[in-house]
């Protein structure tokens, strides 16, 4: 099942509305993304706290309708 | 989440070190992220339990209840959660794995350059 771009966006945006999102399409099939997030939000946060903090804003979706998304989250420099 | 599934992961993770759900075997698995990770510990000659999750469907959802995160796989060390796929590969490419490894007294092959 495949999700688009910009709806993977519109996600992370509604929950860290601050954030930078990258979104790679990497096969161009919908399906195998690689994100990067920076927000403010993430500082002081361990990264698996950071990449739960997404994977929340993406409301179940990451592992179901999301297959394979590669995630790297910062926070600005 | 069923408590014997619970059970079952909190027994696997205080017998091992260092525990990887992972989708297939470590010899054989089934998924690419897996064995991303595999390959990891395997270069730096870390021990580690494989544990299926294909093989038991109520393991497969017990363990993404249990550490809050929805995919697999997932890499336990001295039964705390370290990562998926990402942060381990994060992790190792910084060196900081390898410290955490060390620090949580696991042995690790010296990185060779």
């Amino acid at each position: 099942m495949a999700m688009p771009a910009a709806e993977i966006e519109r996600l992370i945006r509604e929950a860290l509305p601050d954030a930078k999102v990258t979104i790679d399409d990497l096969r161009g099939d919908g399906d195998h993304y690689a994100a990067h997030v920076v927000s403010a939000s993430f500082k002081g946060k361990t990264r698996v706290q950071q990449h739960q903090m997404v994977y929340q804003a993406l409301k179940g979706r990451m592992g179901n309708e999301l297959h394979a998304m590669a995630l790297q989250t910062s926070a600005p420099e | 989440m069923d408590a014997t599934v619970s059970d079952r992961i909190k027994s696997d993770l205080s017998a091992n070190d260092v525990v990887l759900f992972m989708k297939g075997s470590p010899v054989f698995p089934q998924c690419g992220f897996s064995a991303a990770v595999v390959q990891v510990l395997t270069h730096l000659g870390v021990k580690f339990k494989g544990i299926d999750i294909l093989q038991d469907p109520s393991l497969r959802q017990g363990i993404k209840e249990f550490s809050n995160w929805p995919t697999i796989p997932q890499l336990y060390v001295k039964g705390e959660f370290v990562g998926g796929c990402d942060i381990v590969r994060e992790m190792f490419e910084s060196g900081e794995l390898q410290t955490l490894l060390q620090d949580k007294g696991i042995s690790v092959k010296a990185a060779a350059g």
